[in-house]
């Protein structure tokens, strides 16, 4: 195939991204020249901010569709998903690379961002979350990498790809619930910080059901906008069939938050005005009630821009998730050290520019990959 | 044997004489403080100081209002929530009692921060590479045979060293010889499973400002027992993906209408219109 001569680069949307992009690539050489604590808001009672709360934990969860649509095709053979397995294993690809830019970024020593995998401690969970972004990143190039060969005319690499596509996946699916549940298992070492609103041993577990929501959103959401923006017909059946399967999923959630909310801090704590309060019924409203009340409810689900519209309520609700546990369900005892947070204009910078050369990526892997194709679906 | 030392709150006449001398052995920078409202100085635990003294007014039983002082530094817990937390071994919880750092493997993740139940850890913001500071509890002075610099300083044996085992029974004995002069309660016994710096106060540790919430268990095992889970989640991930790949495979290699083939793989096809 050739690039495709109707997607245009230089659309004004693409210039806002670029400079989007250009102010976050200046707010990096700031930051790595000058340090965290010129570039960030962050301090001794915060040390974890924005970039881990939003960049890390809510873009590796967006990255679920990857192993979620690859499994379906691959281990489960719903061969009516194929078309969309590209833009899916693409969309991951690129949630791992920036949620590894964003850890460079924040770490405090980024030329050692390689040390986890010289100096093992299998006791520490951040050393289990990075051996699997390492191998999870790997495993996601290859599972990426036909788009390639078949873009340099490399037949032979592309069935030898596919020789092993199989046993990859399925790896991947398993590097993939492994990292989700872990990033959840990063905050049970905090029990007396974190609020028990969020707070519980199976925190792992709730982590990696709502990252399978947020996967399915993020694989509904841009299948639907890349199919506008690049004028690519796209089955409707695909989307009401990720939206049933996303419904289940967030019943299920819904009855694990219910049962940890009532055997833990009980139904009262959601409900006493508190910030904490607010922020979890904020969370379940937006992420949980309404999307399940919407597709129950309503005739959205049957037409995908019904469908668009509640897939976008999951990924802000389950991004709120990841921001209640890592900032505001932590708030009060950090604060209670003396200082207080609020990123500054540079983190949200750097977070807009990530956001911003992900969409980027993406655009330009439409144009001149076989991403969105008719015939792609029978590559491998 | 495990070391420790025993803060005998009642004693320490709030000299900050254990500041002084952990700043000068530690060779620490030096830079313009205040006082808080209660003067404790500095108001921060910052990433160059290893301890302060915490000044506190409490109003004692009898109703009057009373001065306390209590020295605060790394509690050196008998199993580190910050050493199990370290994705690359740096903090080290040695046998002989000191949790020590090695800042060459470090690579700045700030868990052990988020990680500590005391909230010790304290990061070199200002730094362009950064690096976690806290109390080495003198783990090269205990080496030599030497008591903490701090310990070695303070004029009123507030801070006793010596054997775990022996000053948690030393705290009893002085609790139990003096009825009413300290709360009935070894900071440290128990927090967090036990630490290496134990104190002992005349009025509740919260109104010392000290984390009264601090889990009485060890921290650890919190942790481990999601990491203790992972190969069954990942026997249990391959057989479930192989047995769903194995029955849909068979379904889907069924014979069919010769009007609906199987789309088959056509690579070579590739550039064809």
């Amino acid at each position: 195939m050739k690039s495709r001569e109707d997607i245009k680069i230089m659309t004004p949307s693409t210039k806002v991204l670029v400079a989007v992009m250009l102010l976050g690539l200046a707010v990096t050489f700031y930051r790595l020249g000058m340090g965290l604590g010129a570039s960030t808001n962050l301090n001794d009672s915060f040390p974890w901010g924005l970039w881990l709360g939003v960049d890390v934990l809510g873009g590796v969860a967006m990255a679920a569709g990857g192993f979620i649509i690859a499994s379906m095709i691959y281990l489960f053979h719903l061969e009516k998903y194929r078309p969309i397995v590209r833009p899916a294993i693409l969309t991951a690809f690129i949630g791992y690379l920036l949620a590894i830019i964003a850890l460079f970024l924040d770490i405090g020593q980024p030329h050692r961002l390689w040390h986890p995998a010289v100096f093992w401690q299998v006791q520490s969970v951040m050393w289990v979350v990075a051996i699997h972004v390492i191998l999870y990143t790997t495993t996601l190039a290859l599972e990426f990498s036909p788009m390639l060969f078949e873009r340099l005319n490399m037949p032979g690499a592309v069935k030898t790809v596919h020789k092993i596509i199989v046993p990859v996946v399925l790896f991947g699916a398993l590097l993939s619930v492994l990292h989700q549940s872990s990033l959840g298992a990063v905050f049970l070492i905090v029990p007396g910080k974190l609020s028990p609103l969020w707070y519980n041993p199976k925190l792992p577990f709730l982590f990696l059901v709502s990252a399978v929501m947020m996967g399915l959103a993020m694989v509904s959401l841009e299948t639907n906008l890349s199919s506008r923006v690049f004028r690519h017909p796209v089955d409707p059946s695909i989307f009401t069939g990720l939206a049933t399967i996303s419904t289940w999923v967030i019943v299920f959630y819904l009855a694990l938050k219910l049962f940890f909310l009532i055997t833990g801090p009980g139904l009262a704590a959601a409900f006493n005005g508190s910030m904490e309060a607010n922020m979890y019924l904020l969370e379940m409203i937006v992420g949980v009630v309404a999307p399940l009340g919407l597709m129950v409810g309503t005739k959205l689900k049957e037409n995908p821009n019904g469908i668009l519209a509640i897939n976008i309520l999951v990924i802000a609700g389950v991004l709120l998730n990841r921001m209640n546990v890592c900032i505001f369900g932590l708030y009060r005892a950090n604060a209670a050290t003396g200082r207080s947070y609020f990123p500054s204009w540079m983190e949200f910078a750097i977070t807009a520019g990530l956001i911003a050369l992900a969409i980027f990526i993406f655009k330009m892997a439409a144009k001149h990959l076989p991403l969105l194709s008719p015939d792609t679906g029978s590559a491998h | 044997m495990s070391k420790a030392v025993l803060i005998d709150t009642t004693k320490c006449i709030g000299c900050r004489g254990c500041q002084v001398a952990c700043k000068s052995w530690n060779d620490l920078k030096g830079y313009k403080t205040a006082f808080s409202e209660t003067w404790t100085n500095p108001v921060f635990l910052g990433n160059n100081d290893f301890t302060r003294v915490i000044f506190r007014e409490a109003t004692k039983p009898d109703g009057s209002l009373h001065w306390y002082f209590a020295k605060r530094q790394c509690m050196h817990c008998s199993d580190p929530a910050c050493a199990s937390v370290c994705p690359v071994g740096a903090m080290v919880k040695m046998p002989e009692g000191p949790v020590v750092y090695d800042d060459s493997k470090c690579i700045g993740c700030r868990y052990c921060m988020l990680a500590c139940p005391f909230g010790i850890p304290k990061f070199e913001w200002e730094a362009a590479l950064p690096l976690v500071r806290k109390c080495t509890f003198c783990a090269e002075r205990q080496a030599l045979g030497l008591a903490p610099a701090c310990v070695a300083t303070c004029p009123t044996g507030t801070l006793l060293f010596g054997e775990r085992d022996t000053l948690v029974q030393e705290a009893q004995r002085r609790i139990r010889g003096a009825p009413g002069k300290y709360v009935n309660h070894v900071y440290g016994q128990n927090e967090a499973g036990g630490t290496s710096w134990l104190y002992l106060a005349g009025v509740g540790f919260g109104e010392l400002g000290f984390n009264t919430q601090v889990p009485k268990e060890p921290l650890p095992p919190l942790t481990w027992n999601y990491i203790s889970h992972i190969p069954h989640v990942i026997a249990g991930v391959i057989a479930f993906g192989v047995g769903t790949w194995y029955v849909t495979r068979r379904q889907e290699l069924r014979p069919r209408p010769p009007a609906a083939p199987r789309p088959r793989p056509r690579v070579e096809k590739e550039d064809q219109p």
